[in-house]
Protein backbone atom coordinates (compact mmCIF):
# COMPACT_ATOMS: atom_id res chain seq x y z
CA UNK A 1 0.00 0.00 0.00
CA UNK A 2 1.26 3.56 -0.73
CA UNK A 3 0.85 6.29 2.12
CA UNK A 4 1.01 10.13 1.52
CA UNK A 5 2.22 11.65 5.20
CA UNK A 6 1.31 15.55 6.05
CA UNK A 7 3.72 17.46 8.65
CA UNK A 8 3.26 20.45 9.95
CA UNK A 9 3.81 20.57 13.59
CA UNK A 10 6.45 23.68 13.93
CA UNK A 11 8.13 25.30 11.23
CA UNK A 12 8.28 22.57 8.66
CA UNK A 13 5.69 21.96 6.04
CA UNK A 14 6.55 18.26 4.62
CA UNK A 15 4.89 16.01 2.77
CA UNK A 16 6.24 12.13 2.02
CA UNK A 17 5.28 9.31 0.69
CA UNK A 18 5.79 5.57 2.04
CA UNK A 19 5.07 2.14 0.80
CA UNK A 20 4.41 -0.90 2.74
CA UNK A 21 7.58 -2.13 1.90
CA UNK A 22 9.28 0.58 3.54
CA UNK A 23 10.63 2.25 0.67
CA UNK A 24 10.71 6.42 0.62
CA UNK A 25 8.85 7.74 -2.76
CA UNK A 26 9.09 11.14 -2.27
CA UNK A 27 10.09 13.71 1.18
CA UNK A 28 9.22 17.38 0.25
CA UNK A 29 8.97 20.43 2.17
CA UNK A 30 9.09 24.27 2.48
CA UNK A 31 10.41 25.95 6.14
CA UNK A 32 8.94 28.85 7.25
CA UNK A 33 11.83 31.19 8.43
CA UNK A 34 11.00 34.17 10.47
CA UNK A 35 12.29 36.99 9.36
CA UNK A 36 13.02 38.23 13.28
CA UNK A 37 12.57 36.99 16.76
CA UNK A 38 11.59 32.98 16.88
CA UNK A 39 8.53 30.98 15.47
CA UNK A 40 5.17 33.50 15.01
CA UNK A 41 3.16 30.12 15.25
CA UNK A 42 0.28 32.29 13.49
CA UNK A 43 2.52 33.10 10.59
CA UNK A 44 3.82 29.76 10.24
CA UNK A 45 1.00 28.41 9.94
CA UNK A 46 0.16 30.96 7.06
CA UNK A 47 3.18 29.60 5.52
CA UNK A 48 2.15 26.15 5.63
CA UNK A 49 -1.25 26.49 3.77
CA UNK A 50 0.31 28.77 1.28
CA UNK A 51 2.96 25.91 0.89
CA UNK A 52 0.67 23.17 0.88
CA UNK A 53 -0.40 22.56 -2.47
CA UNK A 54 3.38 23.24 -4.36
CA UNK A 55 4.89 20.82 -1.49
CA UNK A 56 2.06 18.41 -2.04
CA UNK A 57 2.08 18.36 -6.35
CA UNK A 58 6.29 18.61 -5.76
CA UNK A 59 5.86 15.46 -4.04
CA UNK A 60 3.44 13.39 -5.90
CA UNK A 61 5.84 14.39 -8.91
CA UNK A 62 8.80 12.88 -7.57
CA UNK A 63 6.88 9.85 -6.83
CA UNK A 64 5.82 9.48 -10.07
CA UNK A 65 2.48 7.55 -9.13
CA UNK A 66 -1.29 8.59 -9.98
CA UNK A 67 -3.03 10.32 -6.72
CA UNK A 68 -6.34 9.57 -7.84
CA UNK A 69 -5.15 5.50 -8.06
CA UNK A 70 -2.11 5.08 -6.62
CA UNK A 71 -2.40 6.68 -2.61
CA UNK A 72 -4.40 4.30 -0.45
CA UNK A 73 -3.69 5.92 3.00
CA UNK A 74 -3.88 9.51 4.51
CA UNK A 75 -1.73 10.19 7.78
CA UNK A 76 -1.10 13.36 9.56
CA UNK A 77 0.84 14.83 12.50
CA UNK A 78 -1.68 15.27 15.11
CA UNK A 79 -0.15 16.60 17.81
CA UNK A 80 2.12 17.61 19.72
CA UNK A 81 3.13 20.90 17.89
CA UNK A 82 1.51 24.57 17.98
CA UNK A 83 -2.23 24.36 17.51
CA UNK A 84 -2.49 26.62 14.19
CA UNK A 85 0.14 24.55 12.16
CA UNK A 86 -1.34 21.81 13.37
CA UNK A 87 -4.98 22.46 12.45
CA UNK A 88 -3.51 23.96 8.81
CA UNK A 89 -1.79 20.36 8.36
CA UNK A 90 -4.88 18.64 9.53
CA UNK A 91 -7.35 20.79 7.33
CA UNK A 92 -4.66 19.91 4.05
CA UNK A 93 -5.26 15.88 4.80
CA UNK A 94 -8.94 15.67 5.52
CA UNK A 95 -9.37 17.42 2.09
CA UNK A 96 -7.22 15.03 0.50
CA UNK A 97 -8.73 11.97 2.25
CA UNK A 98 -12.70 12.99 1.41
CA UNK A 99 -11.14 13.92 -2.30
CA UNK A 100 -9.45 10.39 -2.92
CA UNK A 101 -12.33 8.64 -0.60
CA UNK A 102 -9.39 6.69 1.26
CA UNK A 103 -8.67 6.33 4.80
CA UNK A 104 -7.05 9.22 7.74
CA UNK A 105 -4.85 8.59 10.44
CA UNK A 106 -3.44 10.97 12.45
CA UNK A 107 -0.06 10.00 13.86
CA UNK A 108 1.97 11.23 16.70
CA UNK A 109 5.15 13.34 16.07
CA UNK A 110 7.66 12.08 18.62
CA UNK A 111 6.89 8.87 17.75
CA UNK A 112 7.00 8.95 14.10
CA UNK A 113 10.60 10.36 14.53
CA UNK A 114 11.55 7.08 16.22
CA UNK A 115 9.53 4.95 13.50
CA UNK A 116 11.35 6.58 10.98
CA UNK A 117 14.46 5.95 12.23
CA UNK A 118 14.45 2.85 13.45
CA UNK A 119 13.19 1.62 9.66
CA UNK A 120 16.14 3.60 7.92
CA UNK A 121 18.57 2.70 10.67
CA UNK A 122 17.56 -0.68 10.92
CA UNK A 123 17.27 -0.21 14.58
CA UNK A 124 15.64 -2.75 16.61
CA UNK A 125 14.80 -1.53 19.92
CA UNK A 126 17.05 1.64 20.62
CA UNK A 127 17.08 4.28 23.38
CA UNK A 128 16.25 7.40 21.35
CA UNK A 129 17.18 10.91 22.17
CA UNK A 130 14.83 13.39 20.74
CA UNK A 131 16.11 17.17 20.73
CA UNK A 132 14.38 19.92 18.66
CA UNK A 133 13.62 22.94 18.77
CA UNK A 134 10.04 22.05 20.70
CA UNK A 135 11.05 18.68 22.61
CA UNK A 136 13.32 17.21 24.53
CA UNK A 137 12.81 13.41 25.58
CA UNK A 138 14.22 10.19 26.14
CA UNK A 139 12.67 7.68 24.77
CA UNK A 140 12.54 3.55 25.15
CA UNK A 141 9.52 1.23 24.61
CA UNK A 142 8.66 -0.94 27.67
CA UNK A 143 5.73 -2.75 28.40
CA UNK A 144 4.09 -1.63 24.81
CA UNK A 145 4.43 1.65 24.98
CA UNK A 146 6.84 4.45 23.94
CA UNK A 147 7.81 5.50 27.79
CA UNK A 148 9.43 8.93 28.54
CA UNK A 149 12.22 7.83 31.34
CA UNK A 150 13.40 11.54 30.82
CA UNK A 151 12.46 15.40 29.40
CA UNK A 152 13.13 18.78 29.88
CA UNK A 153 10.56 20.32 32.72
CA UNK A 154 10.80 23.73 30.69
CA UNK A 155 12.12 24.92 27.26
CA UNK A 156 13.01 22.36 24.75
CA UNK A 157 17.08 22.20 24.42
CA UNK A 158 17.05 23.66 20.56
CA UNK A 159 14.99 26.26 22.15
CA UNK A 160 17.66 26.91 24.81
CA UNK A 161 20.36 27.37 21.59
CA UNK A 162 18.20 29.24 19.73
CA UNK A 163 17.26 31.68 21.84
CA UNK A 164 20.28 32.57 23.58
CA UNK A 165 21.75 33.42 19.59
CA UNK A 166 19.16 35.58 19.45
CA UNK A 167 20.05 37.20 22.66
CA UNK A 168 23.48 37.62 21.39
CA UNK A 169 22.37 38.95 17.73
CA UNK A 170 22.93 36.01 15.93
CA UNK A 171 20.21 35.39 12.54
CA UNK A 172 18.46 32.51 12.57
CA UNK A 173 18.51 29.78 13.04
CA UNK A 174 20.51 30.04 16.20
CA UNK A 175 21.98 26.44 16.24
CA UNK A 176 24.37 26.03 13.55
CA UNK A 177 25.78 29.45 14.42
CA UNK A 178 26.22 28.56 17.89
CA UNK A 179 27.93 25.36 16.97
CA UNK A 180 30.39 27.19 14.74
CA UNK A 181 31.43 29.65 17.29
CA UNK A 182 32.03 26.86 19.84
CA UNK A 183 34.48 25.06 18.19
CA UNK A 184 36.48 28.59 18.42
CA UNK A 185 35.86 28.40 22.52
CA UNK A 186 37.54 26.58 24.80
CA UNK A 187 37.54 28.30 28.20
CA UNK A 188 34.26 26.85 30.15
CA UNK A 189 32.27 29.55 31.86
CA UNK A 190 30.35 27.82 35.13
CA UNK A 191 26.75 27.49 33.68
CA UNK A 192 23.97 25.65 35.52
CA UNK A 193 23.69 21.97 34.94
CA UNK A 194 20.47 21.04 35.80
CA UNK A 195 19.51 17.40 35.81
CA UNK A 196 16.95 16.68 38.38
CA UNK A 197 16.29 12.64 38.72
CA UNK A 198 16.25 11.73 34.74
CA UNK A 199 14.81 15.30 34.02
CA UNK A 200 16.05 18.21 32.70
CA UNK A 201 15.92 21.84 32.70
CA UNK A 202 17.36 24.51 30.26
CA UNK A 203 15.73 28.12 31.18
CA UNK A 204 17.92 28.61 34.16
CA UNK A 205 21.31 27.87 31.61
CA UNK A 206 19.78 30.06 28.78
CA UNK A 207 19.30 33.29 31.23
CA UNK A 208 22.56 32.95 32.97
CA UNK A 209 24.32 32.49 29.89
CA UNK A 210 22.56 35.73 28.40
CA UNK A 211 23.32 37.49 31.68
CA UNK A 212 26.99 36.49 31.16
CA UNK A 213 27.27 37.62 27.67
CA UNK A 214 25.73 41.39 29.27
CA UNK A 215 27.25 41.83 32.55
CA UNK A 216 31.09 39.57 31.78
CA UNK A 217 33.93 39.91 30.00
CA UNK A 218 33.78 36.44 28.15
CA UNK A 219 34.42 35.97 24.63
CA UNK A 220 31.22 34.82 22.99
CA UNK A 221 32.72 31.80 21.45
CA UNK A 222 33.43 30.80 24.82
CA UNK A 223 30.19 31.18 26.10
CA UNK A 224 28.77 29.10 22.86
CA UNK A 225 31.55 26.52 23.94
CA UNK A 226 29.98 26.67 27.70
CA UNK A 227 26.26 26.72 26.28
CA UNK A 228 27.12 23.45 24.06
CA UNK A 229 29.14 21.69 26.65
CA UNK A 230 27.00 22.20 29.78
CA UNK A 231 23.40 21.13 28.08
CA UNK A 232 24.64 18.87 26.04
CA UNK A 233 26.25 17.20 28.90
CA UNK A 234 23.27 17.03 30.84
CA UNK A 235 21.05 14.96 27.65
CA UNK A 236 24.04 12.89 27.48
CA UNK A 237 23.60 11.62 30.61
CA UNK A 238 20.02 11.25 30.99
CA UNK A 239 20.49 9.21 28.24
CA UNK A 240 22.56 7.21 29.62
CA UNK A 241 20.87 6.36 32.65
CA UNK A 242 18.26 5.42 30.71
CA UNK A 243 20.52 2.95 28.47
CA UNK A 244 21.95 1.23 31.83
CA UNK A 245 18.65 1.50 33.37
CA UNK A 246 16.43 -0.49 30.42
CA UNK A 247 19.49 -2.43 29.79
CA UNK A 248 19.16 -1.43 25.85
CA UNK A 249 22.40 -2.20 23.63
CA UNK A 250 20.93 0.95 20.89
CA UNK A 251 21.12 4.13 21.27
CA UNK A 252 19.25 6.68 18.29
CA UNK A 253 19.55 10.48 18.41
CA UNK A 254 16.73 12.37 15.90
CA UNK A 255 15.40 15.75 15.95
CA UNK A 256 16.76 19.03 14.37
CA UNK A 257 19.33 18.96 16.82
CA UNK A 258 20.95 15.94 16.04
CA UNK A 259 22.79 17.88 13.30
CA UNK A 260 25.33 19.18 15.77
CA UNK A 261 28.39 17.29 15.90
CA UNK A 262 29.29 18.22 19.25
CA UNK A 263 26.64 16.28 20.41
CA UNK A 264 27.09 13.61 17.96
CA UNK A 265 30.29 13.12 19.40
CA UNK A 266 29.43 12.91 22.61
CA UNK A 267 26.73 10.29 22.57
CA UNK A 268 29.00 8.43 20.59
CA UNK A 269 31.73 8.02 23.47
CA UNK A 270 28.98 7.66 25.93
CA UNK A 271 27.81 4.82 23.67
CA UNK A 272 31.45 3.10 23.19
CA UNK A 273 31.59 2.75 27.23
CA UNK A 274 27.97 1.75 27.44
CA UNK A 275 28.68 -0.93 24.84
CA UNK A 276 25.59 0.17 22.83
CA UNK A 277 25.33 0.93 18.99
CA UNK A 278 24.79 4.08 17.99
CA UNK A 279 22.29 5.30 15.06
CA UNK A 280 21.56 8.64 13.23
CA UNK A 281 19.23 8.77 10.96
CA UNK A 282 20.27 11.26 7.60
CA UNK A 283 18.98 14.94 8.53
CA UNK A 284 16.38 14.93 5.94
CA UNK A 285 14.97 11.76 7.83
CA UNK A 286 15.99 13.44 11.49
CA UNK A 287 14.41 16.82 11.14
CA UNK A 288 10.95 17.06 10.89
CA UNK A 289 9.51 15.60 7.33
CA UNK A 290 6.62 14.33 5.78
CA UNK A 291 8.12 10.67 5.21
CA UNK A 292 7.86 9.12 8.77
CA UNK A 293 4.59 10.40 9.46
CA UNK A 294 3.80 8.53 5.97
CA UNK A 295 6.05 5.53 6.94
CA UNK A 296 3.98 5.33 10.95
CA UNK A 297 0.51 5.83 8.89
CA UNK A 298 1.49 2.44 6.99
CA UNK A 299 2.71 0.65 10.35
CA UNK A 300 -0.48 2.05 12.26
CA UNK A 301 -2.99 0.88 9.58
CA UNK A 302 -1.34 -2.39 8.90
CA UNK A 303 -1.14 -3.23 12.25
CA UNK A 304 -5.14 -2.52 12.30
CA UNK A 305 -5.60 1.51 13.99
CA UNK A 306 -8.71 2.75 12.00
CA UNK A 307 -9.93 6.10 12.52
CA UNK A 308 -13.33 7.96 11.75
CA UNK A 309 -12.38 11.66 10.05
CA UNK A 310 -14.67 12.97 12.68
CA UNK A 311 -11.98 12.13 15.89
CA UNK A 312 -9.32 13.78 13.52
CA UNK A 313 -9.32 17.14 15.56
CA UNK A 314 -5.58 17.87 16.52
CA UNK A 315 -4.02 17.11 19.91
CA UNK A 316 -1.40 19.62 20.92
CA UNK A 317 0.00 18.39 24.18
CA UNK A 318 -0.57 14.45 22.97
CA UNK A 319 2.17 12.56 24.90
CA UNK A 320 4.18 10.26 23.97
CA UNK A 321 3.71 7.44 26.47
CA UNK A 322 -0.27 7.83 25.78
CA UNK A 323 0.27 5.99 21.92
CA UNK A 324 -0.98 3.09 21.56
CA UNK A 325 2.04 0.42 19.30
CA UNK A 326 0.42 -2.10 18.47
CA UNK A 327 3.11 -2.61 15.73
CA UNK A 328 5.49 -3.39 17.87
CA UNK A 329 5.55 -6.56 20.28
CA UNK A 330 5.45 -6.33 23.92
CA UNK B 1 45.84 10.22 51.22
CA UNK B 2 43.78 8.22 48.20
CA UNK B 3 43.51 5.07 47.38
CA UNK B 4 44.59 3.12 43.90
CA UNK B 5 41.05 2.66 41.89
CA UNK B 6 41.95 3.40 38.32
CA UNK B 7 42.73 1.34 35.65
CA UNK B 8 42.51 -2.07 34.76
CA UNK B 9 43.11 -3.49 37.55
CA UNK B 10 40.97 -6.48 38.85
CA UNK B 11 39.02 -4.61 41.92
CA UNK B 12 36.41 -5.90 43.46
CA UNK B 13 33.87 -4.04 41.84
CA UNK B 14 30.40 -5.52 43.30
CA UNK B 15 28.00 -3.18 41.35
CA UNK B 16 28.92 -1.30 37.89
CA UNK B 17 26.13 1.92 37.34
CA UNK B 18 25.99 4.22 34.77
CA UNK B 19 27.61 6.93 37.60
CA UNK B 20 29.75 4.90 40.15
CA UNK B 21 31.16 2.00 40.61
CA UNK B 22 30.70 0.26 44.05
CA UNK B 23 33.77 -1.63 45.17
CA UNK B 24 34.10 -3.76 47.93
CA UNK B 25 37.81 -3.44 50.08
CA UNK B 26 39.05 -4.50 53.65
CA UNK B 27 38.43 -1.89 56.21
CA UNK B 28 42.57 -2.06 56.79
CA UNK B 29 43.62 -2.05 53.38
CA UNK B 30 41.84 1.53 53.15
CA UNK B 31 41.60 2.99 56.51
CA UNK B 32 43.81 1.61 60.05
CA UNK B 33 44.19 -1.82 61.62
CA UNK B 34 40.76 -1.98 63.04
CA UNK B 35 38.12 -4.84 63.78
CA UNK B 36 35.89 -4.20 60.90
CA UNK B 37 35.64 -6.08 58.15
CA UNK B 38 34.66 -4.18 54.87
CA UNK B 39 34.42 -0.88 53.73
CA UNK B 40 32.33 0.00 50.44
CA UNK B 41 33.70 2.28 48.11
CA UNK B 42 31.80 4.39 45.95
CA UNK B 43 33.68 5.20 43.16
CA UNK B 44 32.51 8.55 39.85
CA UNK B 45 33.62 7.17 37.62
CA UNK B 46 35.15 9.77 34.76
CA UNK B 47 32.81 10.77 31.26
CA UNK B 48 34.84 10.99 28.44
CA UNK B 49 31.83 12.78 26.97
CA UNK B 50 32.14 15.55 29.17
CA UNK B 51 34.67 17.97 28.90
CA UNK B 52 37.26 17.56 31.96
CA UNK B 53 36.66 20.53 34.38
CA UNK B 54 33.00 20.15 34.12
CA UNK B 55 33.27 16.26 34.61
CA UNK B 56 35.61 16.61 37.21
CA UNK B 57 33.05 19.89 38.91
CA UNK B 58 29.99 17.42 38.86
CA UNK B 59 31.93 14.42 40.49
CA UNK B 60 33.20 16.24 43.04
CA UNK B 61 29.91 18.13 43.60
CA UNK B 62 28.65 15.41 43.83
CA UNK B 63 30.40 13.48 45.90
CA UNK B 64 30.52 15.42 48.59
CA UNK B 65 26.81 16.31 48.19
CA UNK B 66 26.08 12.44 49.05
CA UNK B 67 28.29 12.74 51.76
CA UNK B 68 26.90 15.52 53.68
CA UNK B 69 23.19 13.47 53.07
CA UNK B 70 24.02 10.65 54.04
CA UNK B 71 25.07 12.23 57.29
CA UNK B 72 22.36 14.21 57.30
CA UNK B 73 19.79 11.82 57.62
CA UNK B 74 21.62 9.95 59.94
CA UNK B 75 20.82 13.21 61.99
CA UNK B 76 17.40 13.15 61.30
CA UNK B 77 17.33 9.59 62.64
CA UNK B 78 17.52 7.47 59.45
CA UNK B 79 19.65 4.50 59.54
CA UNK B 80 22.71 5.15 56.75
CA UNK B 81 26.28 4.12 56.26
CA UNK B 82 28.19 6.05 57.99
CA UNK B 83 30.86 7.97 55.92
CA UNK B 84 34.47 7.26 56.69
CA UNK B 85 35.75 9.89 54.20
CA UNK B 86 35.06 11.97 51.23
CA UNK B 87 37.99 11.64 48.53
CA UNK B 88 37.47 14.17 46.09
CA UNK B 89 40.72 13.56 44.63
CA UNK B 90 39.82 10.34 43.57
CA UNK B 91 35.86 10.86 43.51
CA UNK B 92 35.21 8.52 46.44
CA UNK B 93 33.32 8.15 49.14
CA UNK B 94 34.49 5.59 51.92
CA UNK B 95 31.51 4.58 53.79
CA UNK B 96 30.12 1.67 56.12
CA UNK B 97 29.71 -1.63 54.53
CA UNK B 98 25.90 -2.63 55.42
CA UNK B 99 25.59 -6.36 55.85
CA UNK B 100 21.80 -7.35 55.59
CA UNK B 101 18.83 -8.20 52.59
CA UNK B 102 17.48 -5.56 50.78
CA UNK B 103 14.03 -5.34 50.94
CA UNK B 104 13.26 -6.33 47.76
CA UNK B 105 14.66 -9.76 48.32
CA UNK B 106 12.11 -10.47 51.16
CA UNK B 107 8.87 -8.11 50.90
CA UNK B 108 6.67 -10.89 49.86
CA UNK B 109 7.89 -13.67 51.99
CA UNK B 110 7.69 -12.16 55.58
CA UNK B 111 4.10 -12.19 57.31
CA UNK B 112 1.48 -9.44 56.66
CA UNK B 113 1.70 -8.30 60.07
CA UNK B 114 5.76 -8.23 59.86
CA UNK B 115 5.31 -6.63 56.40
CA UNK B 116 2.86 -3.74 57.32
CA UNK B 117 5.24 -3.20 60.67
CA UNK B 118 8.26 -2.91 57.99
CA UNK B 119 6.60 -0.52 56.18
CA UNK B 120 5.00 1.71 58.45
CA UNK B 121 8.74 2.17 59.39
CA UNK B 122 9.97 3.10 56.07
CA UNK B 123 7.13 5.25 55.99
CA UNK B 124 8.17 7.09 59.63
CA UNK B 125 11.83 7.13 57.75
CA UNK B 126 10.97 8.97 54.90
CA UNK B 127 9.02 11.10 56.73
CA UNK B 128 11.77 11.99 59.06
CA UNK B 129 14.14 12.80 55.77
CA UNK B 130 11.48 15.05 54.64
CA UNK B 131 11.06 16.97 57.51
CA UNK B 132 15.24 17.17 57.72
CA UNK B 133 14.53 19.16 54.06
CA UNK B 134 16.53 15.65 52.45
CA UNK B 135 14.74 14.18 48.67
CA UNK B 136 16.19 10.49 48.91
CA UNK B 137 15.67 10.36 44.98
CA UNK B 138 15.46 7.48 44.15
CA UNK B 139 13.62 5.28 46.85
CA UNK B 140 13.03 1.85 45.39
CA UNK B 141 13.28 -1.32 47.62
CA UNK B 142 16.88 -2.05 46.57
CA UNK B 143 17.81 0.80 48.48
CA UNK B 144 16.74 -0.10 51.61
CA UNK B 145 18.40 -2.80 53.99
CA UNK B 146 17.26 -4.87 56.83
CA UNK B 147 20.72 -5.24 58.65
CA UNK B 148 21.60 -8.61 59.87
CA UNK B 149 20.10 -8.38 63.62
CA UNK B 150 16.63 -7.60 61.62
CA UNK B 151 16.65 -4.49 64.31
CA UNK B 152 17.27 -1.23 61.17
CA UNK B 153 16.13 -0.65 58.01
CA UNK B 154 18.87 1.08 56.46
CA UNK B 155 18.49 3.56 53.89
CA UNK B 156 21.19 3.39 51.10
CA UNK B 157 22.73 5.51 47.83
CA UNK B 158 21.74 9.05 48.10
CA UNK B 159 23.09 9.62 44.93
CA UNK B 160 20.10 11.27 43.10
CA UNK B 161 19.33 13.34 46.17
CA UNK B 162 18.79 16.79 47.39
CA UNK B 163 18.32 19.28 49.60
CA UNK B 164 14.59 20.00 48.99
CA UNK B 165 11.61 21.23 50.68
CA UNK B 166 8.86 21.34 48.49
CA UNK B 167 5.57 19.82 48.24
CA UNK B 168 6.27 18.26 44.56
CA UNK B 169 9.61 16.96 45.23
CA UNK B 170 8.53 15.20 48.29
CA UNK B 171 5.41 14.00 46.37
CA UNK B 172 7.51 13.02 44.02
CA UNK B 173 9.81 10.77 46.21
CA UNK B 174 7.19 9.01 47.56
CA UNK B 175 5.14 8.72 44.09
CA UNK B 176 8.73 6.68 43.14
CA UNK B 177 8.15 4.15 45.66
CA UNK B 178 4.78 3.87 44.68
CA UNK B 179 6.20 2.87 41.66
CA UNK B 180 8.53 0.23 42.70
CA UNK B 181 6.12 -1.43 44.73
CA UNK B 182 3.68 -1.38 42.01
CA UNK B 183 6.02 -3.31 39.45
CA UNK B 184 8.53 -5.21 41.84
CA UNK B 185 5.60 -6.57 44.29
CA UNK B 186 2.80 -6.11 42.60
CA UNK B 187 1.25 -9.04 44.72
CA UNK B 188 1.67 -6.93 48.11
CA UNK B 189 1.44 -3.42 46.77
CA UNK B 190 -1.89 -1.91 47.59
CA UNK B 191 -0.96 -3.02 51.64
CA UNK B 192 2.54 -2.11 51.74
CA UNK B 193 1.97 1.36 50.33
CA UNK B 194 -1.31 1.97 52.51
CA UNK B 195 1.00 0.61 55.43
CA UNK B 196 3.95 3.40 54.51
CA UNK B 197 1.41 6.41 54.38
CA UNK B 198 0.26 5.31 57.61
CA UNK B 199 3.60 5.44 58.81
CA UNK B 200 4.56 8.69 57.03
CA UNK B 201 1.53 10.16 58.34
CA UNK B 202 2.09 9.47 62.20
CA UNK B 203 5.35 11.23 61.31
CA UNK B 204 5.08 14.11 59.40
CA UNK B 205 1.59 15.16 61.17
CA UNK B 206 -0.90 17.64 59.60
CA UNK B 207 1.69 18.05 56.68
CA UNK B 208 1.09 14.86 54.75
CA UNK B 209 -2.23 15.29 53.79
CA UNK B 210 -0.97 17.92 51.30
CA UNK B 211 2.09 15.72 50.12
CA UNK B 212 -0.47 12.63 49.89
CA UNK B 213 -2.39 14.75 47.52
CA UNK B 214 0.36 15.71 45.65
CA UNK B 215 1.32 11.93 45.05
CA UNK B 216 -2.19 11.05 44.10
CA UNK B 217 -1.46 13.97 41.47
CA UNK B 218 1.32 13.32 40.18
CA UNK B 219 0.38 9.99 39.27
CA UNK B 220 -2.88 11.16 37.40
CA UNK B 221 0.05 13.18 35.28
CA UNK B 222 -0.41 10.74 32.08
CA UNK B 223 2.88 9.43 32.37
CA UNK B 224 2.88 8.02 35.20
CA UNK B 225 -0.64 6.01 34.62
CA UNK B 226 -0.29 2.57 34.42
CA UNK B 227 -0.94 1.01 30.87
CA UNK B 228 -3.75 -1.32 32.45
CA UNK B 229 -5.34 1.38 33.88
CA UNK B 230 -5.32 3.55 30.90
CA UNK B 231 -6.45 1.76 27.93
CA UNK B 232 -10.23 2.59 28.32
Amino acid sequence: MICIGFEGTAHTFGVGIATSEGEILANESETYDPKEGGIHPREAAQAHSENARKVLDRAIKKAGINPREEIDLVSFSQGPGLGSCLRTVATAARALSVWLDIPIIGINHCIAHIEIGRMTEKSDDPVTLYVSGGNTQVIAFDGGRYRIFGETLDTALGNCLDTFARKVGLPHPGGPRIEKLAEEGKNLAELPYSVKGMDLSFSGLTTEASRKYENEDIKLEDLAYSLQETAFASVVEVTERAVAHTGKDEVMLVGGVAANRRLREMIRLMTQEQDASFYVPSMEFCADNGAMIAWNGILAHESGLHQNIKNTEIRQRWRTDDVNIPWRKE
Amino acid sequence: MSIYLGGKSKLPIIKKGAEANLILKDFEEVMYPYNVEKVLIKHRISKDYRVDNLDRKLRSYRTSLEAKLLSDAKRAGVPTPTVYRVDRKEMSLIMEYIKGKAVKEFLEKIDPNARKNLCETIGVQIARLHSFGIIHGDLTTSNMIRSEDEKKIYFIDFGLGEYNSTVEARGTDIHLLHRTLDSTHFKVSEESFKAVLKGYRYKMGERSEQIIRRVEEIERRGRYVEKEKRQG
